[in-house]
């Protein structure tokens, strides 16, 4: 499907800490009537396991390209929908941003279903990996497909 | 001859390389490059059916692939 590259307006694989305040801007339109974020944030403990931080690995080149793809596909649903996705790779300590998803649209429903779309096939789809960093020392690769990440 | 492939993630420790230099002759379908990598020192930590991508694209083990070809073997992804 054909869709407009306006839609899409900025997909990044980054190693800098995501600035929030700037995707929402990048959003931003005249036409735009709501908003949506979505932001992963690296929390303290997971599976019962304090947790003190978060190592996330990307194959850059096909990740950048699958989550552009995901993006067009959803805006390829959603007609009139903004969307603004970055990922970061690198260490990340508790409570920072590893992933922000804007999606903005005239209107709250698409803006919402905009930025859950992406969330969703994200963790499906795109190539990255997350070793969490345990306070025991102790590293570990999440496979999601043994645990509930 | 060999084709390298392309390792991240836990896939990257099992094999101690970011790089695997496969001794296969190609063209051959992934299925086969799969089984030869399982036979080298670390494949015995992969899964039944790893996935992969050609060309920074999500292929099935029957594809072929060809010299150039830029391969990776994917870990079960975990972003968000």
């Amino acid at each position: 499907m054909m869709v407009p590259e306006r839609d899409v307006l900025h997909v990044a694989i980054v190693s800098a800490p995501i600035d929030v305040g700037a995707l929402l801007s990048r959003a931003q339109a005249p036409g735009v009537g709501a908003v949506s974020m979505f932001l992963g944030t690296v929390r303290d403990l997971n599976d019962g396991r304090p947790v003190s931080g978060m190592e996330y690995e990307a194959y850059g080149p096909m990740a950048e390209s699958e989550l552009r793809a995901i993006a067009e596909e959803t805006c390829g649903r959603i007609a009139g929908l903004r969307l603004v996705v970055e990922h970061r790779v690198g260490t990340l300590e508790i409570g920072e941003a590893s992933v922000a998803i804007v999606a903005a649209h005239a209107h709250r429903a698409q803006a919402m279903d905009g930025a859950r779309d992406v969330i969703e096939a994200l963790k499906r789809r795109v190539p990255i990996w997350k070793r969490e960093h345990y306070l025991s020392g102790d590293r570990e690769w999440l496979d999601p497909t043994k645990v509930q990440a | 001859m060999s084709i390298p492939v392309l390792l991240f993630a836990s896939y990257a420790d099992a094999f101690g390389a970011r790089r695997l230099d496969v001794p296969i002759d190609v063209p051959c379908q992934v299925a086969d490059l799969v089984r030869v990598i399982r036979s080298m020192p670390g494949g015995d930590r992969l899964p039944a059916a790893p996935l992969v991508a050609v060309n920074r694209t999500w292929v099935r083990e029957d594809v072929a692939v060809q010299v150039g070809d830029e391969i990776a073997l994917i870990p079960p992804v975990a972003g968000g």
